[in-house]
């Protein structure tokens, strides 16, 4: 056994006061020490210092909700570093994916992000799926399941506006049949009932340029409007939203009492 | 093997495999004290248990297994963006299995006056650092390995610059609103497009007030909350994950059905032969022509839709109902009868076209107002 005193390399660093700047309680032996781990730091800080037994089963919780919000963040990680590479226009999209895909180094970062997308939809719906089946939504937890489901429909939402970016077939398609839908809409879409009755005299308010789907797409048709539309709903307006509704439902959690469990 | 393909083929007509689903379905998870004896007595709960998880899981992969071999069944489960589907698949029955599984074990306990399984002493807690922590990390670390090596050898999907005027057949909508665009079969886009996700988004929010059972809080059981779950499970996965794995998988060239080892011939021609209710009931049965009064026309298929609305909750709350009118209250059995109600037009409105090729039940094309 070495000298209990003298410090191990590890240790020296670990208490270096440059460390101690950052991590101030060191090296997390005691059990203070181990809740202050938590209390200090911000991101930590998340979570409360204990929690019950079942609470950090694996059985218990899936982890889809915390793993919903960490593919959430790669997909912010890897969304900024396409944005470099990618013009959100009629001329240059198309060419910047298969630039992305093949003169960009270690060119993964398309993938990583669709593929995400899809991960991220999945997890999201298994993570409901979990809070029904463990009876979580009931009170005090009811507004918080609101928020959940709200996250699910914004999830879908960015996953779908990201959809047309790469500008080819089976994005604009995806697009034009998913979107094809509004002009149905009861009153504001032009082909949806109760839209001839809103007009004045022989003049219709409703029409195909002044309808729902035109405010979605910025024209009659998926084209260069409806693309800068989506960009800008995709990298700005959805994650904007979400982040917001996303810190009401963590915050609610603790708010509410913790992580659900038997009484 | 061919035959036991074209079986399998015609098996999976949505018509036969959605009947069978749901016939099995109030057996596996029964709704109510009668069925839920009747569940124990075919010995179905033995689903969850660690024999009844390898045997699903076996049977899941023998099938995928063989499927792969046949090129037209791999054709369809490959394509990049269906892989997530496949995975979706086997990721949904196993955490349904899990899910049930414990509620299984929890039952059991409860029955015998125990504790559930997720009950500890309220003072014998965890510190978050390092028994969650580290869980998250390496959750973490796993998912992120997921996504590279899928990300390595799944390239994503690319196809050639858009074309307005190329329209690829069948077009789709990516994956996850494919139930959506399955619905329209059967209902106009008004109805399948915009009012009824809006229900299902409002149904979703309104399940905390609607449920009054205030058991089954914070642990995995059946039993105690079989209304609840059998509802839920009947919506989640026979009208939302079953309907796009049909849209995704079995939906090829002019939204035809095709059989998962079918090829997606362009060729391949179904009679159109639906028909309105008004045509039905005028033309024939009573063999008079349709009258020029839209509201004449159109009187039958508006009743029944105002009676459905209308005159059945009032019948149900007095009748099968009873006992969840008289503890819901009337304004929450109001909303659960009008959600529950709408959600069953889907599988109605499969039936009547199934059966009568009923198109519409009220058809006004003036007004774009089709149900």
């Amino acid at each position: 056994m070495a000298d209990p005193k003298k410090k191990t390399m590890f240790q020296k660093i670990a208490e270096s006061q440059f460390l101690k700047s950052i991590f101030r309680t060191g090296i997390p032996h005691t059990r203070r020490q181990r809740m202050m781990a938590v209390l200090n730091n911000v991101f930590l800080h998340l979570h409360p210092v204990r929690l019950p037994k079942h609470a950090v089963k694996v059985k218990y919780t899936w982890c889809m909700g915390g793993l919903s919000f960490f593919v959430f963040l790669v997909l912010t990680v890897t969304g900024i570093l396409l944005m470099f590479y990618y013009r959100p226009t009629v001329e240059y999209a198309y060419g910047d994916i298969i630039d992305l895909a093949e003169q960009v180094p270690l060119g993964i970062m398309r993938e990583i992000h669709r593929w995400g997308a899809h991960l991220m939809i999945i997890t999201v719906w298994l993570h409901m799926f979990r809070v029904f089946m463990t009876g979580s939504y009931k009170p005090p937890r009811e507004f918080n399941w609101v928020i959940g489901v709200l996250l699910l429909v914004l999830t879908m939402l960015l996953s779908f506006t990201g959809y047309l970016l790469p500008w080819d077939q089976l994005a604009i398609w995806a697009i034009t049949v998913g979107s094809n839908m509004a002009r149905a809409t009861p009153f504001l879409g032009h082909e949806g009932p109760g839209a001839a009755l809103l007009a004045i005299g022989d003049i219709n308010l409703v029409h195909a340029a002044s309808d729902v789907r035109f405010a979605l797409l910025g024209g009659r048709f998926v084209g260069e409007a409806t693309l800068l539309r989506f960009y800008v709903l995709h990298c700005i307006g959805f994650p904007f939203i979400i982040m917001i509704f996303m810190v009401v439902h963590f915050w609610r959690i603790r708010k509410d009492g913790g992580i659900s469990g038997p009484t | 093997m061919d035959a036991f393909k074209s079986i399998i083929n015609s098996l999976s007509e949505p018509q036969i495999m959605f009947s069978f689903l749901v016939l099995v379905f109030f057996f596996i998870f029964p709704p109510s004290d009668k069925l839920y004896r009747i569940h124990k007595k075919l010995r179905l709960d033995l689903l969850w248990t660690n024999v009844g998880g390898v045997f699903i899981f076996t049977g899941l992969f023998v099938f995928f297994g063989l499927g792969v071999t046949d090129e037209n069944f791999r054709l369809i489960v490959t394509k990049p963006d269906n892989v997530p589907i496949v995975g979706l698949l086997f990721l949904t029955i196993f955490f349904l299995w899990l899910s049930m599984k414990q509620g299984r074990d929890n039952d059991i306990r409860l029955a015998e006056g125990q504790k559930p399984n997720e009950y500890h002493d309220p003072e014998d807690k965890v510190l978050v650092w390092p028994d969650l922590v580290y869980i998250e990390l390496i959750a973490i670390v796993l998912c992120s390995i997921l996504l590279m090596v899928w990300s390595i050898y799944l390239k994503a999907p690319l196809e050639g610059p858009a074309n307005l005027a190329d329209s690829p057949n069948p077009s789709k909508a990516p994956w996850y609103f494919l139930g959506l665009q399955e619905m329209l079969v059967y209902f106009d886009p008004w109805l399948a497009g915009v009012v009824l996700p809006s229900f299902i988004v409002l149904g979703l929010m309104a399940i905390p007030y609607i449920d009054s059972n205030r058991k089954g809080q914070g642990y995995y059981t059946f039993n105690e909350r079989k209304t609840e779950i059998s509802l839920f499970l009947f919506g989640w996965l026979l009208l939302w994950v079953f309907l796009i794995f049909v849209g995704t998988f079995l939906r090829g060239p002019n939204w035809n059905f095709f059989g998962p080892f079918e090829e997606w011939s362009l060729s391949k021609v179904v009679p159109l032969t639906n028909i309105n209710l008004s045509e039905l009931v005028y033309v024939r049965w009573l063999k008079t022509g349709l009258p020029d009064n839209i509201f004449l026309r159109e009187f039958f298929g508006i009743s029944f839709v105002v009676g459905y609305y209308l005159i059945l909750p009032p019948l149900l709350a007095r009748t099968i109902l009873k006992k969840f009118y008289s503890k819901m209250g009337i304004f929450a059995f109001s909303m659960f009868v009008i959600l529950l109600l709408t959600s069953v037009t889907l599988p109605i409105k499969m039936y009547l076209r199934w059966t009568l090729n009923l198109k519409y039940i009220v058809a006004i094309p003036e007004f774009f107002f089709n149900i």
